[in-house]
């Protein structure tokens, strides 16, 4: 697709969509879709077909809107409605309701199956990442291309230098959104300069002497982020990779996805299949001389392969363990040449960014955290989903006012973020801004965006104990602290778990976190002692009610 | 080739470019508790008995993987790591089942050595006696899995110096194991070939000659030294 | 100088250590001169005493009379000693746990290689019953010094009298002291 192709399609599609007086968007995300939502989108397309209003009404399936408690979501927007209006939003639809549905369209709305769309969930959030997510169908380009898609692409490619690429996405001040926070632009940077290496190991069939590698190994329980990304705007991901690649001087890029998200692989398969039909991948990209082609792999389960140096282990079909860093991917990473590993929000953010300009970007967020966040909110919270919210916001909008507060009758304890390498944030910082400084200055992290709410009635020991086990069952056993002392910081919060630990028990158990987190090899080693260390900060007193007097201990 | 100079707890040293902090304090006299380095073979940085401190770096580095630089500070001996290096030994004997009276490596054994070398006198940790086999279906070798540190030197001299690869680790966590083939029984792995270079790189008594009983396992390391030498430097001498 | 209320206590263990402690040979002489042994296998008390100065305890943590024995010692004794590998570590005796509970081991010693009447042996108030999983003597209560060795030779039982009756803090450093096995 040449540049005037790519205006050609963008143009048609356009208008092609001018021509519906409404649009009605079904969620077919992994959630919604489990719940029936393919056959509710069918069964609006055959009402409207039957009574011959097909040709006005254009019914969608599109990605994840974010309110997952409330799927599956149907959306219903007319061409005329207000830009300050929100569209027609309902809820807990079934197959059966689509009739209702479809003679609303025009009419009044089915006030029975009606969601609140002006609550702070609806209202508070700004959407970059997931801005097409609920408006495009994944499955056809010509709806990305629609939405601007390619046009950072081109914009790039014919208008900019590699260099141009990298300082534009320095300035932005975007960083790693896979839970570091690494500075995107240098690392890109780090990888620009970095000389491939003389003698390769690259497979015979790989021309590429660069690569740029998507992590899409989204771990963390109650983690969806990167999944809803992927199946809602597959394309997206691409343009970023792209980009990158471009940026870089990388010739190949992998979309590293675990098997667990098939909805996501097909997604990305379909997209990629379809980029490379429309010449937006493969050689000669858009007639601008540029080459480069994307492949999927797939995780087989192991959380550790989110860890850069173990993903890029499996792809080359090893044993997805670590290796010490340095040298970092950067400089040698897949088959010993300069690797960019970007997560997936992280290359999401990327055509916007070139598209609409690094000052733009900048606009949005704090001084040290631009931009925005992907929440997956879950846990003891009224409105779970995904949510995407400026860098900077304070735990309590995002709780009380986007999350709808706690169920009825509960309070507030704590709000986990990071996973098994993150933390539990008390009440007390419920007013602290969400930016990397921030969460890590309170004994948490950013991590990748999973964020569990826990009521009064959490048993915070049970909380680290569950992360622990889950880190301890993870760890890939290659160095000793992480794959002892895991199963042994288990152990020692099950028997403070069961009242049989000492006060020498939770001195051993103290000791052990700082060891592991000192000396183990990656890290998921390294952060395993994390949400013990924070609950231990906060909750105290909740380990040591458990302890018993030292010789009352039974074995 | 260029050479750096460094400290090494204080004591200057110098270095070839592409050594490692390691190999800088093996030449300088400095004794670094070891598990998983084993000369002539690839180093994986995997048991964490030789983290150094480095004056201006954060993190504990491996001395193994990390190679030296111009003017960097080395500290291998301070109380945090002594402290560290003991803990890991501890983790490492809770972990299996090792009853030294009863090994065939008694005596002559890495992991015996370290336990020594870190002033072990107990294990603060609670044993974990996992149930784990004993593979003695080769003719002339046994594999007691209750020994075994998952220093993955067998996995790495079955690789790299006799290239059979019949070695390798299966599953995760403190259930990962080392297997042979794709987990056969020793004795049916059909790219085994005899050699013997496992049982003289296992720091334990886990791989061991069938026959040999308490205290016989003597490690003879001279053939993997030669084997290096010769790859190395072309020079076939003992 | 008074002597020293001296205790030595065989566990779970093969007696080693203490054959061990008999192979000090000509130094038990000056050693009696300095110790007053107050409980043993080798004399005749039944019951631990009080006030104990220094235990000496062989062997893990195994059986019911075990259990209950090594919290009486713990309350009796000022300087409570892991005495051999299997006080230390659970040694030999622990061989057991990975194979599960007592049961098994018991099956395998009195059902399956009998012949003749096989049964298990457990007359209350004769053989103490087995406890789940054998435990080195740390894991049951605070211990004080820690002599590894299967058995530890004289040389080092020497060594650390020696620095006890001296009233000196025990060092264990080197292989001399420190190896296990």
């Amino acid at each position: 697709m040449t540049p005037e192709e790519l205006d050609r399609t963008r143009e048609r599609e356009q208008a092609a969509d001018a021509n519906f007086e409404h649009h009605v968007h079904v969620c077919v995300g992994t959630a919604c879709e489990a719940l029936g939502s393919e056959a509710i989108a069918k069964n609006i397309e055959s009402e409207l077909k039957a009574a011959g209003r097909d040709g006005k009404i254009k019914v969608r399936c599109v990605g994840c809107p974010g309110l997952c408690a409330l799927g599956p979501l149907v959306e219903v927007e007319a061409k005329d409605k207000p830009a300050d209006e929100p569209a027609t939003l309902y809820q807990y639809v079934k197959p059966e309701d689509a009739k209702e549905i479809a003679a609303s369209i025009g009419g009044a709305p089915a006030t029975r199956l009606q969601a609140d769309t002006r609550q702070p969930f609806f209202t508070r959030q700004t959407k970059i990442v997931l801005e097409n997510c609920g408006r495009i169908d994944p499955e056809r380009i010509e709806d990305y291309i629609a939405a601007d898609g390619f046009q950072a692409l081109e914009k790039a490619l014919f208008e900019m230098e590699p260099q141009e690429v990298i300082d534009e996405i320095s300035k932005s001040g975007l960083r790693g959104r896979g839970g570091a926070g690494f500075p995107t632009g240098l690392k890109w940077a780090t990888v620009a300069k970095s000389n491939s290496p003389a003698v390769s190991r690259v497979p015979d069939d790989i021309l590429a002497r660069k690569f740029v590698i998507c992590n899409g190994d989204e771990g963390d329980p109650g983690a969806f982020m990167d999944r809803s990304t992927m199946e809602g705007d597959p394309f997206r991901i691409i343009e970023g990779m792209l980009l990158a690649g471009y940026a870089v001087g990388a010739g190949k890029g992998y979309v590293y996805v675990r098997a667990e998200y098939p909805l996501a692989v097909k997604r990305l398969r379909s997209a990629i299949r379809q980029a490379q039909r429309g010449g937006m991948l493969g050689a000669n990209i858009m007639g601008s001389g540029f080459n480069f082609d994307i492949d999927v792999r797939l995780g087989a389960g192991a959380f550790v392969c989110g860890e850069e140096t173990s993903l890029i282990a499996s792809i080359e079909g090893g044993r997805g363990t670590p290796r010490p860093r340095p040298p970092f991917p950067a400089e040698s990473g897949l088959w010993g040449c300069p690797t960019l590993i970007n997560n997936v929000e992280t290359m999401a953010n990327i055509a916007p960014i070139i598209r609409r300009g690094a000052a733009w970007f900048a606009g949005i967020g704090t001084e040290k955290s631009k931009g925005t966040k992907v929440f997956a909110l879950t846990g003891q919270v009224n409105n779970t989903g995904l949510i995407e919210v400026p860098m900077g916001i304070s735990l309590r909008e995002i709780v009380f006012d986007i999350g709808g507060g706690l169920p009825e009758g509960r309070s507030f304890k704590a709000v986990q973020t990071g996973g098994p390498s993150g933390g539990c944030i008390p009440a007390q910082y419920l007013d602290m801004k969400v930016d990397y400084e921030s969460l890590a200055q309170v004994g948490s992290i950013m991590g990748s965006g999973g964020m569990i709410v826990m009521d009064d009635q959490t048993d915070m020991v049970e909380i680290a104990r569950f992360f622990m086990e889950f880190c301890m069952e993870e760890s890939c056993g290659k160095c000793v602290p992480c794959r002892v002392g895991t199963a042994q910081m288990h152990g020692l919060l099950t028997r403070i778990s069961e009242g049989k630990a000492t006060q020498a028990h939770l001195d051993t158990l103290t000791e052990l976190c700082d060891m592991v987190r000192r000396t183990s090899l990656c890290g998921l080693g390294q952060s395993a002692p994390n949400p013990v260390l924070s609950t231990l900060r906060y909750f105290k007193s909740e380990y040591e009610s458990k302890l018993v007097k030292d010789g009352q201990h039974e074995r | 080739m260029s050479a750096k100079t460094l400290t090494i707890n204080g004591k200057p040293v110098s270095a070839r470019e592409d050594e490692t902090i390691l190999d800088a304090a093996r030449d300088a006299g400095v004794v670094m508790p070891t598990l998983c380095h084993l000369d002539g073979l690839t180093d994986i940085g995997a048991c964490r008995m030789c983290l150094v401190e480095v004056t201006g770096i954060n993190k504990l580095l491996p001395a193994c993987t990390t190679r030296v630089a111009e003017g960097m500070e080395v500290r291998t001996d301070t109380e945090q790591l002594r402290k560290y290096r003991r803990m890991t030994v501890e983790l490492l004997f809770a972990e299996r089942n090792h009853v030294c009276a009863g090994c065939v490596a008694n005596n002559h054994c890495e992991l015996q050595d370290v336990g020594i070398a870190v002033g072990m006198d107990h294990v603060r940790y609670d044993y974990l006696f996992p149930k784990h086999d004993v593979d003695l279906t080769h003719t002339q070798f046994g594999m007691d899995q209750n020994r075994c540190i998952l220093c993955q030197r067998c996995v790495r001299v079955c690789d790299e110096i006799e290239g059979a690869h019949t070695w390798d680790v299966l599953g995760r966590g403190v259930k990962a194991r080392v297997i042979t083939d794709l987990n056969q029984p020793w004795g049916e792995s059909l790219s085994c070939t005899s050699c013997g270079k496992c049982v003289m790189a296992c720091p334990t008594g886990a791989i061991f000659k069938l026959g040999s009983t308490v205290e016989e396992s003597v490690k003879d390391r001279s053939k993997l030294a030669f084997l290096k030498n010769a790859r190395d430097k072309k020079q076939w001498v003992m | 100088m008074s002597k020293l209320r001296f205790a030595t206590v065989w566990m779970g263990g093969c007696s080693g250590c203490h054959m061990s402690f008999l192979d000090l040979d000509e130094w038990l002489i000056p050693l009696a001169d300095l110790i007053e042994v107050v409980y043993s296998p080798i004399v005749d008390i039944k019951q631990f005493p009080a006030n104990v100065d220094v235990t000496l305890v062989e062997g893990a943590i195994a059986n019911r009379d075990n259990l209950e024995l090594i919290h009486i010692i713990r309350r009796n004794t000022k300087v409570l000693a892991s005495f051999g590998d299997c006080a230390v570590t659970s040694n030999v005796t622990g061989m057991r746990n990975p194979l599960g509970g007592p049961e098994v081991v018991l099956d395998r010693a009195y059902r399956d290689a009998q012949l003749l009447r096989p049964q298990i042996p457990d007359d209350e108030g004769i053989v103490p019953p087995l406890i789940a999983r054998v435990a080195p003597v740390h894991a049951i209560v605070p211990v004080d010094l820690y002599i590894p060795g299967c058995p530890p030779s004289a040389k080092r039982i020497r060594a650390v009298l020696e620095q006890i009756v001296a009233g000196k803090p025990v060092e264990m450093i080197g292989r001399e002291m420190l190896k296990f096995g």
